[in-house]
């Protein structure tokens, strides 16, 4: 593979993700991860479930009352957004447009951060309002649940950035086009994850 | 490139492992470090033995007994029986398939480094306070009564292999998938490079949920959770759960891969072509696809209720046929083939017996209402063993034996290889057979001892016995490695004689770069074929000499795994008040694994280049460099 070489929107690849051997290693290789990631948060999501409102008798904190809905209908909202807009980016990609793909990223890290601000704000107040992580076994299901999903924003929002820094000044090639489409790929299954954990833990919890 | 054949210094070869991203080279730290704490987990079974010996012994203590047992079944599975069998997997699988390496270089070093971290972790808890103590199965009820560091040891070390198993697991998968030879189609496969791939499937999908069930296990110690803690709500039943479906998929992720050395053994030395390879390979998909669906089968005495029993009961039966087709197809192999009783066709031929013993008492345990009488007796102690020994074990003694030439490039003695046969294969069923009988008389499993007056005496020290038997054996084994290396007799592409796929076509050991050409798959048992064919220059291939695009070496896998062994120190002591340095060690442990990480991903790292010219000089002098630079 060689650095130096220069693409157009016209020699770039239709599939620059999967161009080269490396690339498309890294394709399969990535999907199978998130196959792991899968059993991993279903694991989590079926202990939630058998550990919902479940703790000492006469605890103060169930799921229903607690939640802060509006809150996390928001949130929701921004990481939905977030996701179209690394779609976006990975569209610039595919058309070797590498300043809007950086524009778009930009701002998809940024519902990113204001999602994990806003994450940090609620489960502060759950805290404040004496909702500790030792409460009881629900508490501990609930904050491991979503605390697992809220690492994982972490994560992805610092593999944006490190991208980003570090292919600012030399654009796109067959090289680095796998590592944007990946990350990509990535927030997008911290999406749905997310899409599960607004169905299961908090509405779910408000009809109970 | 040219000073490949000089001698180099004892630092620069350890510099060389540390940094290797080589599969072959990984293959042989995985052998090594899996035979080390084989040899360990075997001490720990003869000490278990010599207390077992007879009736009121006090050589261990109780409390030790207890460490005893569970260091010795984790350390086995663990870091014994799967890393050797990922060895095996990383030597041959990608010359089976005709690829110049796996398909993620770096990650394969990774995966070795994180588990032999792991395994060094968990494994100075006898230095640091205390082993665990609460069998392999760990369950929490237990665990969490567990006063000593030893469970912190044993969920933070099985963290860290897990996830370095993880990574192999995914490495062989995307290998497989992507990096076969022109013409090598998933029906051409040899059944070893398949028993790879669904062994790696299942390590895929069962490993999360041990590490979820070792978190919780961390967290409920670390941080005051209470997910396994009753009168706080929890439920200690989810970590039976977790660690089941996690554990039952694990027993096929062990016997998988040894079928698929058996089913490499059967045809070489039948010099047959596999019987029903066919049926061979949908038995061993089946026997993936059923794996995740037994789990409840370890649990039936805790009280699911009649209908989750008898579903489990019957999952479990069902498996046995895919496993019957197989024993089959193995025995027709060998019918009316030309065969060659070497050492490792021994192993298979005795496998055969023994693994259906064991098999059959599995089917027994499937009956739930039978179950509730052989529960936690060494009925079970006897069952298991007989798979794993009699089918795991004898397995990797077989695969040691066959494919040690591919590795190191010298045969291991025939002669000293049937003695180790006789020593081990007495010793395994004097060990274990009467143990069932020892199950049956009542005798519980994991108790440190027992009275005069329970008529246990007899068959316990036959049982102690037996082991003995087995330790010479290993110790013959040992014995036959030095004698080898010191000799070191020299060996070509094709030892055996009769080997039929891609591996046995190169040089032993291979070349750093495997096949200067990529080889051409003209079918099933594609290097037999040739050979048949009288085809001289050993393969068709399918390039022209050219280039070879080679990764390079790092020490960074080796550094991130350094980091997550900091930061499990910082984890473990960190529920002591006492030790408030805890947190630091932990940020610091954490800062070298994503540092590492980072610099890993900003650096661009794209591989040398193997010329054409340096391709043919190094063929001109054999092809046999090790391509250290």
């Amino acid at each position: 593979m060689d650095l130096n070489k220069r693409y157009t929107p016209q020699s770039w690849p239709d599939h620059p993700e999967t161009a080269t051997l490396e690339g498309k290693n890294k394709f399969i290789g990535f999907w199978l991860l998130l196959a792991a990631e899968t059993v991993t948060f279903a694991s989590l999501f079926a202990t939630y479930l058998a550990l919902k409102d479940r703790g000492p008798s006469g605890m103060e904190f169930t799921s229903s009352g607690l939640f802060e809905l509006p809150l996390v209908f928001a949130m929701t909202m921004i990481l939905l957004t977030s996701s179209l807009t690394s779609v976006y980016a990975i569209h610039h990609m595919k058309n070797h447009n590498f300043k809007a793909m950086q524009a778009w990223l930009g701002i998809t890290v940024l519902l990113g951060v204001v999602f994990l601000g806003l994450e940090i704000y609620e489960f502060n107040h759950y805290v404040h309002l004496g909702f500790g992580y030792t409460n009881s076994a629900f508490s501990a299901a609930f904050y491991t649940l979503v605390g697992t999903h809220g690492a994982h924003v972490l994560f992805g929002l610092s593999w944006f950035i490190a991208l980003m820094i570090r292919n600012s000044k030399r654009g796109l090639n067959t090289y680095n086009a796998p590592k944007f489409y990946l990350a990509a790929l990535y927030w997008h299954f911290i999406d749905v994850v997310w899409v599960f954990i607004f169905t299961v833990v908090y509405l779910m919890g408000a009809i109970s | 490139m040219s000073s490949l054949a000089q001698k180099k210094g004892v630092g620069a070869i350890i510099w060389d492992y540390l940094t290797t991203v080589d599969h072959k080279k990984i293959a042989i730290l995985y052998l090594i470090s899996g035979g080390i704490f084989f040899l360990i987990g075997g001490l720990e079974a003869m000490l278990i033995r010599i207390q077992l010996m007879k009736a009121g012994n006090d050589f261990l203590s109780a409390g030790l007994y207890n460490e005893m047992i569970t260091m010795h079944g984790t350390t086995m599975i663990f870091l014994a029986a799967m890393p050797i069998l990922l060895g095996f997997m990383n030597a041959v699988m990608p010359l089976q398939i005709g690829a110049r390496d796996v398909a993620f270089p770096f990650l394969n070093s990774l995966g070795f480094w994180l588990f032999f971290f792991g395994g060094i972790f968990l494994n100075l808890s006898w230095f640091m306070g205390g082993a665990p103590d609460a069998g392999w199965t760990n369950y929490a009820s237990l665990a969490l009564a567990s006063e000593s560091h030893g469970i912190d040891f044993y969920a933070l070390g099985l963290t860290i292999s897990g996830f370095g198993t993880l990574i192999g697991g995914i490495n062989f998968l995307v290998t497989i998938i992507n990096m076969r030879a022109p013409g090598m189609t998933y029906m051409r496969m040899p059944l070893f490079t398949w028993t790879t791939f669904v062994a790696s499937a299942l390590i895929l999908l069962a490993f999360p949920p041990l590490t979820v069930g070792l978190f919780f296990m961390i967290f409920d110690r670390m941080f005051g959770a209470n997910f396994f803690v009753v009168e706080m709500g929890g439920n200690t039943i989810i970590w039976e759960h977790l660690f089941w479906i996690f554990g039952h998929p694990e027993v096929y992720i062990l016997i998988l891969p040894a079928f698929g050395i058996f089913s490499e053994i059967f045809a070489i030395f039948s010099r047959k072509r596999l019987f029903g390879y066919t049926a061979l390979v949908f038995a061993t998909i089946l026997i993936g696809f059923y794996g995740f669906m037994v789990w409840a089968h370890h649990m039936f005495t805790v009280g699911l209720g009649p209908t989750a029993n008898a579903v489990f009961a019957l999952a479990t039966m069902i498996i046995a046929v895919p496993t019957g087709i197989k024993i089959f197809n193995w025995l027709l192999t060998i019918w009316g083939g030309s065969i060659k009783f070497t050492v490792p066709m021994v192993y298979a031929v005795a496998f055969i017996p023994s693994f259906v013993a064991g098999g059959v008492t599995g089917v027994m345990q499937a009956i739930a209402p039978l179950d509730y009488q052989l529960h936690d007796s060494y009925f079970i102690v006897a069952h298991f063993h007989y798979v794993i020994v009699g089918g795991v074990v004898l397995a990797i003694l077989a695969g040691v034996h066959l494919y040690w030439p591919k590795m190191f490039g010298t045969m291991l003695s025939e002669k000293l290889g049937m003695v180790t046969f006789w020593f081990f294969f007495i010793g395994f069923h004097l060990t274990f057979f009467i143990q069932h009988f020892l199950g049956l008389l009542g005798m519980p499993r994991r108790v440190y001892t027992f009275g005069a007056d329970q008529g246990w005496d007899l068959f316990n020290a036959i049982s102690s016995a037996g082991a003995l038997l087995m330790a010479i054996g290993v110790i013959v084994l040992l014995v036959n490695v030095v004698i080898t290396t010191v000799k070191n007799v020299r060996v070509g592409n094709d030892p055996w004689e009769d080997g039929r796929t891609l591996e046995w076509a190169i040089p032993s050991p291979p070349p750093f770069y495997n096949f200067a050409q990529t080889p051409l798959v003209r079918g099933l048992d594609t290097y037999w074929i040739e050979k048949m064919e009288g085809n001289k220059k050993g393969m068709v291939y399918a390039e022209p000499l050219g280039d070879i695009h080679m990764p390079n070496g790092s020490i960074i896998p080796f550094i991130m795994s350094f980091g997550m062994f900091v930061a499990s120190f910082g984890a473990l002591y960190f529920q002591d008040d006492s030790k408030p340095w805890t947190l630091a060690v932990l940020i610091i442990g954490l800062a070298i694994l994503f540092g590492s990480m980072l610099v890993r991903s900003l650096k661009d790292d794209l591989g040398f280049h193997i010329t054409k010219e340096e391709l043919m000089e190094d063929l001109k002098k054999g092809g046999n460099t090790d391509g250290s630079k």
